[in-house]
């Protein structure tokens, strides 16, 4: 049973967005108006963590759970899809207060209009899928 | 994807392979469930008294939870103001990180995490967004 590593995964990442408040719509306002650090503790502290785990997995090579090396492919160099697309997402994200996975987080806290954002999300992902080729990247 | 991909390209992925990302999702929503109801964390959160008076001047009340009561409730969402909020926040979220290939976890935590200037790109991306709703959208939305 693979999927059991990737469900309890998942269950500490929700434990974690909960209590750190990640997932909090308030906590978000609060991010984009600069008016604490709380956020940018978070995002800093995980940026460090990964900084420091991604400098020791390439150290010593180290394997995912399924054997193959982990690796990291550079991203590729064109920008503007990534200042777009990013700027489309942070209009997204401002107005739910909720990224990718803290939608699911929500979801499992009893908000059930999260459900919304998902279908919402599935359509924006949809119409991207189509669109794809006619937009600047 | 429901026979998408054959028509666009774009959907034509491996399920099996990409199956880890449901199961994740999966133990996101149980993390969730786990967190509220048995690891409760202490109310009202400490948000800063300078977001909860700007908040106060778009008429959403700080109810000192994670989430203001006012805006996650179906009576809310089932209205205009709600479905620009929830339904068309969730396209933007799903077109746009498509686009920029990544969202916060992808680009600003693992994208700079390994130093990639790309995601340094998308970053910025988000908080033009960001201030956007912030600034622009949410006095239209709820004043």
């Amino acid at each position: 049973m693979k999927a059991i590593r990737y469900i309890l995964t998942g269950v500490l990442f929700g434990i974690i967005m909960t209590k750190s408040e990640a997932v909090s719509w308030y906590r978000i306002q609060e991010m984009f108006r600069f008016q604490s650090i709380f956020m940018y503790g978070i995002i800093g502290t995980a940026v460090i963590t990964g900084i420091i785990l991604v400098a020791i997995i390439k150290k010593y090579r180290l394997k995912s759970f399924d054997g193959r090396p982990v690796q990291f492919y550079p991203k590729d160099k064109r920008w503007k899809k990534y200042l777009i697309g990013g700027s489309i997402f942070g209009i997204g994200w401002a107005l739910t207060g909720a990224c990718p996975g803290p939608i699911f987080v929500l979801l499992g806290q009893g908000y059930t209009v999260m459900m919304m954002v998902i279908v919402g999300a599935l359509a924006g992902t949809l119409v991207y899928g189509i669109l794809r080729d006619w937009l600047p990247q | 994807m429901f026979g998408l991909g054959k028509q666009v390209e774009y959907f034509n992925f491996s399920w099996k392979n990409q199956s880890w990302n449901l199961w994740f999702l999966v133990g996101s929503i149980i993390g969730g469930y786990i967190a509220i109801h048995f690891l409760q964390s202490p109310t009202p959160i400490k948000l800063s008294s300078t977001t909860i008076t700007d908040l106060q001047k778009l008429n959403v009340s700080f109810d000192g939870y994670l989430e203001p009561a006012s805006i996650f409730n179906w009576n809310f969402l089932l209205t205009v103001r709600g479905m620009i909020v929830f339904l068309g926040g969730g396209f933007l979220i799903g077109f746009g990180t498509r686009y920029a290939g990544g969202c916060t976890s992808g680009h600003a935590i693992t994208g700079l995490s390994s130093l990639q200037l790309p995601s340094l790109i998308a970053v910025i991306g988000f908080f033009i967004g960001g201030l956007f709703t912030t600034h622009f959208l949410y006095p239209i939305i709820f004043k």
